[in-house]
C-alpha cells in the first residue's frame, strides 16, 4: 500500500521541526557526502539513517556531482578551504594519494582487528605513508554485460572470450537487430574525455599486455606497440559497432542505451546489474555479466580496472568520533550485506563472498570473485598527487586517437613526453 | 608658487574626492585580486598540500606557458569561438532589431518574447541543448531525419569537427537577443526626420539603410561589439557544460580552471589567468583605438 503524499509531507515537516529544536535532540549531526550514480544516493541515505537511529545521532546526506572528476574538484575546494561542513567523504580508490593529507588517520580510532576483516589490497590502497585515510566501502571492477536472449537468437552459446570475438558478435547482432530497431548498436562503453575513459582504456591496454601507463616503480611505460594495438582496436569500434556519440558517453549515458534494449554488449561497473534487473527494466532477466574479453595475441589476458569507493573522515570535522562510528557502521558486515543483496555493490569483506544470501541475490559475485580480487589498479599509488594530471593527459590522448584527430603512434609518443614533464624529478 | 590654488586645480581636487569611493572599490575588487593572481603566478604551489607550501620559481610558469600546446589550442578555440559567435550574433541581432523596430501589431509582445533565450541561465540551456544534440534520443537528429536533411543521426558533440560549431550555435541562439536589444536602442535614437527627408529626396529603402541607418548606428554597434567580444573571450559555462575539458573545444578559461581546480596547480593556473587578462586587454586596446577614430 502506498502512503498518501500529504502524509509524507506532514511527516517530513514534523521531522524538520524536531531537528530545529537543539535542546530536545540528543547526539550530534554528522554530514556525509555520497555519490549519485544509479541508486547510490538512496542506498547511502538509508544506511546512514539506520546508523542515526541506532546511535541517537542525526545525519545529513549531501548528494554530489555524477561525474567523478567534478566530484573531486568539489571536494578539493571544500577541503582546501578547511570547511567543516562535511564530516564523512565518499572517496574514489584513486584519491587517497591525492587528498590523503586532509583526512584523519583511522588507525588512531579503530581496533586493528577491524582492518584484517577487509581485503588486504584495499587496505593497502587506503594507506598513505602509514596513515589509514579511508575504509573501503564497496569495490568495483569493469565487467562485460551481454544480452543472453540475443546471443541465443544469433546462435552463440557463450559470451565472447576475445575482443575479436566480441567485435564479430556485436556486428552480426547489430546488423540483424537493425532491421527492426534502427537505433540498435553492438557495444557501448565510456568514451567521453574524463576519468571513466582512463578506466576503459587501461583495460584495453592491459588486456594486450601493454602495462598500466606508469609501472609500479614509477617508470612511464605507456608508449609501447601493445598499447598502440589496443587503442587501434578501440578506434575501429567507433561508428561500426559503437555509436559515434560514445565519445561523449559516461556510465549513465551507456546504461541509458543498454537498459532501453538498444545494445548487445556494454562495459560498465557492477551497479548496473541490479538496475538492469529492476521491475520496470525492459531487459530484466535477459542479460548476464562476465569478465571483459582479452586480446587474441599470445600474451593477451583478461583485465578489469579496479574501482570502488572508500569512506574517509575530514580532519576539519567537529565530530570525528561520531563520524568514525558512521564509517564503521556503513562498512560493517551487515550494511555491506544489505547493499550487496539489494544494490549489487561489491563487498570489501571476503567473508561476504561466501554468504549464501549474497550469492543467491547476485550469483555473478561468486563467479567473478577472481576478477574482482585481481582487478588492475590505476597508477594512482605511484603518481600520488600528480595522478589527476597523469590521468587527464592519458584520457585526452586516448580521446584524440578515438576521434581520429591523431594517429595512435603520434598520440602515444606525445603522451610520453607530457608524462615525463609532469613527473619532473619524481612523482 | 601661488598660495591659492587655481580654479582648475581646485576643481581637479574636488573631482578626485568624488571619485575616491569608486577608485577604492575598484582597487579592492579588481586590482587586488589581479595583483594576487600575478603574484601567485611566480610560485609553484599546490592546493592539495596541507598546509600550503608555495615555492618561488620566478618566470618558470610563463616559460612553460609559451610552449604549452594545449594553452595555444585553447587560445585558438577561444578566438574561433569569439569571431564566429560575435559576427553571427551581430548580423542576426541587427536583423532582429530592424524587424522589431518596424511598426506592426503585438510589437511589444514580440520584443519581450525575443529575450527568452537570454533570460535562461546558461548552465540550464547548455544542458538542455546537450540532450537535444544527443545522437540516440536527441530531438535535433529526429527533426533533421524527418525532413531528410541527414541520412543517419549525427553525433554533434562527439565529432571533433562539429562540436565547436554546435556550441557556437548555442551561444548565437542565446546571445542574439542581447545584441538585438542594444542595436534596437541605437535604432530608436535615429531621428525620424532624416528618413522623411530621404523619402522626399526619393531615396529607396536600401539606400536609406546604407546611408542613414548604418552610419548612425555605428556607435551603438561598436559598443555592442565590445561588450560581446570581451564576454566571448571569457567564455566558460556553455563550453564546460557541453563538452567538458576537451581539446577540440576548450576555451582559455576552461583550461585555466582545469589547472587551478582539477590539478590544484595554483602557480601555473594563475599564470594562465594572467595570460587571459593580457589577451583580453589587447582586444580592449584595439577596440578603444578603433572606437576613438570612429566616434571622433
Amino acid at each position: 500500500m502506498k502512503r498518501p503524499g500529504w502524509l509524507k509531507v506532514a511527516l517530513a515537516a514534523v521531522g524538520l521541526l524536531a531537528m530545529g529544536v537543539p535542546a530536545a535532540a540528543k547526539g550530534v549531526t554528522v554530514t556525509i557526502s555520497c555519490g549519485s550514480v544509479g541508486k547510490g544516493y538512496n542506498f547511502c541515505k538509508e544506511g546512514a539513517e539506520a546508523w542515526a537511529k541506532q546511535t541517537g545521532n542525526q545525519v545529513r546526506v549531501l548528494a554530489s556531482p555524477k561525474s567523478t572528476t567534478d566530484r573531486l574538484a568539489l571536494y578539493q575546494q571544500q577541503l582546501a578551504a578547511g570547511s567543516s561542513e562535511v564530516d564523512v567523504y565518499m572517496i574514489d580508490v584513486i584519491w587517497p594519494g591525492i587528498l590523503g593529507e586532509f583526512f584523519v588517520d583511522l588507525n588512531q580510532y579503530i581496533d586493528p582487528k577491524v582492518k584484517s576483516e577487509f581485503f588486504p589490497a584495499l587496505i593497502k590502497a587506503n594507506t598513505v605513508d602509514g596513515r589509514l585515510v579511508g575504509l573501503p566501502w564497496f569495490t568495483d571492477a569493469g565487467i562485460l554485460y551481454y544480452r543472453t536472449d540475443l546471443l541465443k537468437k544469433y546462435g552463440y552459446t557463450a559470451p565472447p572470450k576475445t575482443w575479436d570475438e566480441l567485435k564479430a558478435m556485436a556486428a552480426k547482432i547489430q546488423a540483424g537487430e537493425r532491421k527492426e530497431n534502427p537505433k540498435f548498436w553492438g557495444f557501448v562503453w565510456q568514451g567521453a574525455p574524463y576519468e571513466g575513459l582512463t578506466c576503459d582504456a587501461l583495460e584495453w591496454i592491459y588486456s594486450y599486455g601493454g602495462g598500466t601507463i606508469v609501472d609500479a616503480q614509477g617508470n612511464i611505460t605507456v608508449n609501447n606497440p601493445k598499447a598502440a594495438a589496443a587503442l587501434k582496436m578501440a578506434k575501429s569500434w567507433v561508428n561500426t559497432i559503437s555509436p559515434p556519440g560514445v565519445l561523449a558517453y559516461m556510465e549513465e549515458d551507456a546504461r541509458g542505451v543498454w537498459q532501453a534494449g538498444n545494445a548487445a554488449f556494454m562495459r560498465n561497473w557492477p551497479y548496473a546489474y541490479a538496475l538492469g534487473n529492476s521491475a520496470d527494466s525492459p531487459i530484466k532477466g535477459k542479460f548476464d555479466v562476465t569478465v571483459l574479453p582479452k586480446a587474441s595475441t599470445p600474451d593477451g589476458r583478461h583485465a578489469a580496472t579496479l574501482g570502488g569507493w572508500q569512506l574517509a573522515v575530514s580532519r576539519f570535522s567537529k565530530h570525528k568520533k561520531e563520524a568514525v562510528s558512521l564509517v564503521l557502521y556503513l562498512t560493517g558486515f551487515n550494511e555491506q550485506k544489505r547493499r550487496a543483496i539489494y544494490g549489487t555493490y561489491l563487498p570489501t569483506r571476503p567473508a561476504l563472498y561466501q554468504d549464501p544470501d549474497v550469492l543467491s541475490a547476485a550469483p555473478f559475485m561468486g563467479r567473478l570473485y577472481d576478477v574482482f580480487v585481481n582487478a588492475v589498479p590505476r597508477p594512482s599509488a605511484q603518481t600520488k598527487k600528480k595522478y589527476n594530471q597523469v590521468s587527464s593527459a592519458f584520457w585526452t590522448a586516448v580521446h584524440s586517437v578515438l576521434e581520429g584527430k591523431a594517429s595512435t603512434e603520434m598520440a602515444l609518443s606525445q603522451l610520453e613526453r607530457q608524462l615525463k614533464r609532469i613527473k619532473g624529478s619524481g612523482w | 608658487m601661488a598660495r591659492r590654488l587655481s580654479l582648475s586645480a581646485r576643481r581637479a581636487r574636488i573631482a578626485w574626492a568624488f571619485m575616491a569611493p569608486s577608485v577604492l572599490i575598484l582597487l579592492a575588487v579588481a586590482a587586488y585580486p589581479l595583483f594576487r593572481t600575478f603574484q601567485l603566478s611566480l610560485f609553484r604551489a599546490n592546493l592539495l598540500d596541507y598546509p600550503l607550501r608555495p615555492e618561488w620559481v620566478g618566470l618558470a610558469n610563463y616559460a612553460y606557458m609559451v610552449q604549452d600546446l594545449y594553452w595555444w589550442t585553447s587560445v585558438k578555440n577561444t578566438v574561433i569561438f569569439t569571431v564566429a559567435s560575435v559576427s553571427l550574433e551581430t548580423v542576426l541581432g541587427l536583423g532582429v532589431a530592424l524587424l522589431v523596430n518596424a511598426k506592426f501589431p503585438l510589437r511589444g509582445m514580440m520584443r519581450t518574447a525575443m529575450l527568452i533565450p537570454w533570460a535562461i541561465p546558461t548552465v540550464v540551456s547548455a544542458q538542455m541543448w546537450r540532450w537535444m544534440y544527443n545522437d540516440v534520443y536527441g530531438v535535433i537528429n529526429d527533426l533533421l531525419l524527418r525532413v531528410h536533411l541527414i541520412a543517419k543521426p549525427v553525433a554533434w558533440l562527439a565529432d571533433p569537427h562539429l562540436v565547436l560549431p554546435a556550441i557556437i550555435a548555442v551561444d548565437v541562439w542565446k546571445t542574439t537577443p542581447f545584441m538585438a536589444l542594444l542595436l534596437l536602442a541605437g535604432l530608436q535614437s535615429i531621428p525620424e526626420e532624416l528618413y522623411e527627408a530621404a523619402r522626399v529626396d526619393g531615396a529607396s529603402g536600401v539606400q536609406q539603410f546604407w546611408f542613414i541607418t548604418l552610419p548612425l548606428l555605428v556607435p551603438a554597434l561598436l559598443v555592442a561589439l565590445i561588450f560581446r567580444t570581451l564576454d566571448a573571450l571569457r567564455v566558460f559555462d556553455v563550453i564546460y557544460v557541453m563538452s567538458g575539458v576537451n581539446p577540440s573545444t576548450m576555451s582559455m578559461s576552461v583550461y585555466a580552471r582545469q589547472q587551478l581546480v582539477d590539478f590544484g596547480d595554483l602557480g601555473y593556473g594563475s599564470a594562465l589567468s594572467t595570460g587571459i587578462f593580457f589577451i583580453i586587454a589587447l582586444f580592449v586596446a584595439l577596440y578603444l583605438s578603433v572606437l576613438r577614430v570612429e566616434v571622433d
